[in-house]
């Protein structure tokens, strides 16, 4: 028995338990289900997948930090308001195809700014990111009823529309488009001195001051990559509706939050990888799918996914003792 | 004036009351129906259903823990007692309402109190799965009373004791009750100690699981109560009416001064909170903004009343992170 723990796929299975999970439900549906294990099936997890798995990358650096971003949901549908609305704007008139370039630009900017207003007041008041994203989660969804009067935008220009049909090969351009910011997330938490930072701001705040780092600009970078991602996340998202509503992405940051914390990174900071939050995204996409094929009423979806994270907090509180899950605010 | 007196001075600790009273003055020069006792009266009945259940999160936030679950066990609860009013009468079907919603309070508790799971991740879940069984119970559809006059049931939500509606008299009975409780009983004492210091608190010889159980008891217990005054107001109900509720609840309480970190807060302004945010909804209608200004203005309103908050208690304005 003692020989299997040696097997390095066991041994990194023990350390992603995660995976293991994923391997299990991947496994069940395709001997249960007769269109479960099916390339289009397949195409269609990562897409599905691909919305609040953009989020969870984001959301699993601002975790690392120690903090946590409740206005990713309302962050998404600002993006996506402006991406449909901004292409059919007066000046972009004659821009043909074109007038879409402008608005998705000024859709991920608007992100990128809504992130540097949450980081700003997290780093310059000391009030605990909790609070300042709940404020934001209202606030940010204020301005967007405010931006769309209570309207719905449709995209006029079907080559917006359009896009998420397109694919690279066997995979659809917006699977595609996931994957690579998984690697470029799991890179960036890797690989260079911004990561390493991330999780030496989690672990201990107090000796990444001294190590010299500049703690409150650093986690503003992180919350401008969070609203970035989230944008972006808004765009795809629009582009596969060709419209915007104004309620797009709400409950998001309980699905996110819940995909991250599945994937393993801990709330309390300085723990965590891109490669447990894939395995949580995907967790949920798979499980979903699958019930879905199965005909499984959606409600029972609900009570599956709460069990089962909260089952993921209890097993972690027995077997990784070393960890304190204490909730650090 | 980056430096603050340490400790702060007395009028940056009311923040809150300051707040309120600015807001009260200028919305009432704005607008000469805000003051009137008609519309006082009913913004303090429409906070009651909130205000009740964010009664029962401060509790469980002073005890240095989340609830984000009660919004689906608003849900929950209401589903319940609506749907079984016509099944078995509402002298039955309140009681099985409450213990049900105590069920899932104990679950909570179990969780968190016993097994000592992280409170978010844990309400978080529950958030998730209560709504579920809402769902399943409910088929996914609406349920409605259907003699909607003839019932008792009414007197909670549309009811009215000496000119009073029944919904603010429990509103505030349950505060004055619950303030009493924290403020002067050893339980209060216990909820303080466990949330401020939990290690020091088992130390002396608090019983820290049994606490910590108590204050998710009493937070379905309150979920229970606004679900009848909600149930009896609308005679109906959707199944996901509470979708929502337990981040406005929270940020009622956050308004309130609660501390996140546990260990203090006040039931008396927790209220100060939820009608606060309520008269700010009221006023900006009353001013003829559509109804999503409000949350643009709770925005500031939170960030600025914490950031006074914690400036105060660190003695100076802004962080001292580089």
């Amino acid at each position: 028995m003692r020989h299997l723990f040696q097997n390095p796929v066991l041994r990194w299975l023990m350390r992603n338990p995660i995976w293991g999970f994923v391997l299990i439900v991947f496994i069940f549906f395709s001997l249960s289900s007769d269109h479960f294990f099916d390339a289009r099936n397949f195409q269609n997890i990562l897409v599905q997948t691909s919305t609040i798995g953009l989020i969870a990358l984001g959301m699993t650096l601002v975790m690392i930090n120690g903090n946590i971003d409740l206005s990713v949901g309302a962050t998404l549908a600002l993006a996506a308001a402006f991406a449909v609305d901004v292409q059919s704007w007066a000046m972009f008139a004659t821009w043909g195809n074109w007038q879409i370039l402008p608005a998705v630009c000024l859709a991920l900017l608007v992100g990128i700014a809504m992130g540097a207003i949450n980081g700003f007041i997290v780093w310059k008041t000391g009030v605990d990111a909790f609070i300042v994203t709940l404020g934001a989660m209202l606030g940010i969804r204020g301005l967007v009823f405010v931006y769309t009067g209570e309207q719905s935008f449709y995209a006029m220009n079907f080559a917006y529309s359009d896009f998420s049909a397109f694919s690279v090969g066997p995979l659809p351009v917006l699977a595609l488009i996931f994957l690579l910011c998984v690697l470029a997330v799991h890179w960036l938490l890797s690989r260079t001195v911004h990561g390493r930072n991330t999780y030496a701001v989690g672990g201990n705040r107090e000796a990444a001051v001294n190590a010299g780092i500049r703690v409150g600009p650093h986690m503003m970078i992180n919350f401008m990559i969070i609203g970035f991602l989230a944008a972006l996340s808004g765009v795809l998202l629009s582009t596969q509706m060709g419209a915007a509503t104004p309620n797009l992405g709400r409950d998001y940051e309980l699905w996110v939050i819940t995909a991250v914390v599945l994937g393993g990174t801990k709330l309390t900071g300085g723990k965590g990888d891109i490669i447990g939050t894939l395995g949580g995204v995907l967790a949920i996409g798979i499980l979903r799918n699958g019930m879905n094929l199965m005909q499984v009423p959606a409600f029972y979806v609900y009570v599956i996914l709460g069990s089962i994270l909260i089952a993921v907090l209890f097993l972690d509180k027995r077997f990784n003792t070393s960890t304190d899950g204490g909730l650090r605010l | 004036m980056t430096r603050l007196k340490a400790g702060g001075p007395a009028i940056a600790k009311q923040g809150i009351l300051v707040a309120f009273i600015v807001f009260m003055i200028a919305f009432s020069l704005m607008s000469d129906r805000f003051l009137s006792a008609d519309n006082i009266m009913s913004v303090f009945r429409q906070s009651a259903i909130i205000g009740v259940m964010a009664i029962g999160v401060t509790i469980v936030v002073i005890g240095g823990n989340l609830d984000l679950s009660v919004g689906s066990m608003l849900s929950f609860a209401t589903v319940l007692v609506v749907d079984l009013h016509d099944k078995i009468g509402p002298e039955l079907a309140i009681p099985v309402m409450v213990l049900a919603t105590l069920c899932l309070g104990a679950i909570n508790g179990f969780l968190i109190g016993i097994l000592r799971l992280n409170s978010l991740i844990v309400t978080l879940g529950m958030l998730s799965a209560i709504q579920g069984l809402v769902l399943i119970y409910s088929g996914g559809q609406n349920v409605d009373i259907v003699d909607q006059r003839g019932t008792w049931f009414a007197i909670f939500g549309r009811g009215a004791v000496f000119g009073i509606a029944t919904p603010i008299i429990i509103f505030g009975a349950l505060a004055l009750i619950f303030h009493v409780i924290m403020t002067t009983m050893p339980f209060g004492r216990r909820v303080h100690a466990v949330g401020g210091n939990p290690t020091a608190s088992v130390f002396s010889g608090i019983p820290r699981s049994r606490v910590v159980f108590m204050t998710y008891l009493i937070s379905a217990l309150c979920v229970a109560i606004a679900a009848i005054i909600l149930g009896s107001r609308v005679m109906g109900s959707q199944n996901n009416v509470g979708q929502g509720y337990e981040l406005q609840v929270l940020a009622a309480v956050i308004l309130g001064g609660t501390s996140l970190l546990g260990g203090s807060g006040s039931i008396l302004r927790t209220v100060l909170g939820v009608l606060m945010l309520a008269f700010i909804q009221n006023g900006l209608i009353l001013m003829g903004q559509p109804y999503y200004t409000q949350w643009l203005v709770t925005w500031a309103v939170i960030i600025v009343a914490v950031w006074l908050d914690v400036a105060a208690k660190r003695g100076r304005l802004f962080s001292p992170i580089a």
